[in-house]
């Protein structure tokens, strides 16, 4: 079982849900920018929810099956199609040996997520299989997907039967009756909400205003690592020299040009910069899906608001794991 | 002898980060005593791990925790039969009872780590403006950089990368205004009162006196990291030829 790649697209990764239990070496945690879509995939072609897939950015690649294979795509809507013929998201999709997955213009969102049935072969390096790009570790020889590349899976037995029975119709690829509603867990208002961070406080009353009150916009200068955004300067009462520490996916910092960076992803262990807030687990995806140029706001809400929105997130995704595994047994 | 410490202290804050992380600051002032709590506290829990802990990591004055929040939920609706409304405030009580039993030892196992330097020529491109800004001959400020105990406070910054403390002010020099596209992992430099080794190539600004043949990060091994927080390091200068072999010996 492998696919081929053909054209990579602007960058195309392997990523899982990040390495954990190294950032005390330094070591980044990395993986999936929005971890819902790849868990949703995942759950959607019958793996384990943290299992790796392909991260793709904006323009994605071209992909050659050289098996049949069973997929799903999640997250951004990257406008999938196979010999022309669009290829719907948020459902598991059956290929034939030798099509080739294309992506035309990001309609929705900035990363798509493929996932294949069985998951891909890729070693794990320091417990995860995610791509660190700057140390060349993880992921597919520690770099993103360069033409040629042929990543292999193992077969995965018992799903969807489905598929088996309508392996001899002519079409080349087929999907089921169902699929799960797009952006289920997303918000569609580009309202971000953040619990206020450690240095709040020492913000001028103006700039704490101009934080909940303003419009920020995404700067072409955003990746992985971070979000770069512009709008009002946010200053301090006065410059405090502040030590670095530890932060973590969604912090918020002002490095003093007063330009907030939200860190995502491939953001360094520690940080030295003022923290003004920190994006709430359940908007990361949210924020992982905008695209350089957009205008967002932020919304204050508590730490305790946050949690119980995170522990309702992990219910309803716990309903829909059952559903999903409901429909693949049944169809 | 064992002495308990921070039992009144109330310098000691509990932040919460995000529904997954949870600050713990001993002070503000990079000194040994704050390093030790921090190191007291991340021993702790590597000895006394919570349902749904994660991670720990030290910087120089405080220990960030990452932990599970749904493995914490999960936990006690099966164990305890109750619904932990929030995680963090669950966390923040462990916390404060690991803080109150923190004990200071005595006798701490110290590693010295060693680390050959080849200094000056084109591995220290910036060793004569060091040396100028101080108006230090290039040996001094040799002799001075290898001839200091420096403590690792925490890695971080690029993987394997030490935040050193203890290099004298002699030999301290300012940033370069315009930061290099690229310096060479190994390179050992100098920024304000800092000193470090560059464990991954990056671009990069610090004043660039030498270069070590020794590899910080090590991708293949555990822990990944050369130097740990704690650890003290003291630099040995070598000749060319010196790092040469050390090249080939590895």
């Amino acid at each position: 079982m492998a696919l081929k790649v053909i054209k990579p697209g602007l960058l195309t990764t392997i990523q899982d849900l990040g390495r954990t239990g190294f950032q005390k070496h330094g070591v980044i945690m990395s993986g999936a920018m929005d971890p819902l879509s790849l868990r949703l995939a995942n759950l959607l072609v019958g793996n384990e929810e943290g299992e790796a897939a392909l991260e793709m950015t904006l323009a994605g690649p071209s992909l050659k099956f050289e098996t049949d294979t069973i997929f799903a795509i999640c997250g951004g809507d990257l406008s999938p199609t196979i010999n022309q013929k669009p290829v719907p998201i948020h459902r598991p999709i059956y290929v034939k040996r030798d099509s080739v997955l294309s992506f035309g213009p990001a309609k929705a969102g900035c990363r798509g997520y493929l996932a294949v049935a069985g998951g891909f072969d890729i070693p794990k390096v320091m417990g995860s299989k995610s791509t660190y790009l700057r140390a060349g570790i993880g992921g597919y020889h520690g770099r993103a997907l360069e033409p040629g590349d042929v990543i292999t899976y193992q077969k995965q037995k018992n799903i969807l039967p489905f598929f088996e029975e309508n392996e001899h119709k002519n079409a080349t690829f087929c999907t089921t009756d169902w699929g799960i509603e797009p952006y289920l867990f997303h918000r569609p208002k580009q309202v971000v909400r953040i619990i206020p961070g450690p240095h709040f406080e020492q913000f001028t009353k103006e700039s704490r205003e101009d934080l909940f009150h303003c419009k920020f916009k995404v700067t072409p200068q955003s990746d992985r690592m971070g979000y770069r955004l512009s709008g009002q300067l946010l200053r301090l009462e006065e410059q405090v020299e502040l030590l670095s520490e530890a932060v973590t996916f969604g912090t918020i910092q002002v490095p003093p040009d007063g330009n907030p960076i939200i860190l995502l992803a491939d953001r360094q262990t520690i940080g030295g910069y003022p923290k003004i807030g920190q994006v709430i687990d359940v908007d990361i995806p949210m924020i992982a899906q905008l695209k350089p140029g957009e205008r967002i706001s932020f919304k204050s809400v508590s730490i305790f608001e946050a949690e119980r929105l995170l522990l309702k997130r992990e219910m309803d995704l716990k309903e829909l794991k059952a559903g999903i595994l409901l429909k693949q047994m049944s169809t | 002898m064992v002495q308990l410490i921070n039992k009144l202290d109330k310098e000691v804050k509990i932040t919460r980060l995000s529904e997954s992380a949870v600050v713990v600051s001993f002070g503000e002032e990079i000194c040994f005593d704050l390093h030790e709590k921090v190191k007291a506290l991340t021993n702790y829990l590597q000895d006394h791990s919570f349902v749904g802990l994660i991670e720990t990591v030290p910087s120089f004055t405080s220990v960030t925790i990452f932990y599970d929040p749904i493995q914490i939920y999960k936990r006690e609706r099966k164990v305890n039969h109750t619904n932990v409304e929030s995680p963090s405030d669950f966390v923040c009580a462990s916390l404060k009872e690991a803080i109150q039993n923190l004990e200071k030892k005595d006798k701490h196992r110290t590693r010295i780590v060693e680390i050959p330097v080849c200094y000056g020529g084109a591995f220290g491109p910036d060793l004569d403006y060091v040396a100028e800004h101080n108006n230090l001959s290039p040996e001094q400020v040799v002799k001075i950089h290898s001839s200091g105990d420096y403590l690792v406070y925490m890695v971080g910054f690029a993987p394997g990368f030490p935040y050193l403390g203890g290099m004298s002010g002699k030999i301290a020099t300012p940033r370069k205004k315009k930061p290099r596209i690229e310096i060479p992992q190994g390179s050992v430099g100098i920024a304000g009162m800092q000193t470090g080794v560059y464990s991954l190539s990056t671009p990069g600004g610090w004043q660039i006196i030498g270069r070590t043949p020794l590899d910080l990060f090590l991708k293949d091994k555990t822990p990944p990291s050369l130097l740990e927080s704690g650890d003290v390091v003291r630099f040995k200068p070598i000749t060319v030829e010196e790092y040469d072999d050390y090249k080939e010996g590895s």
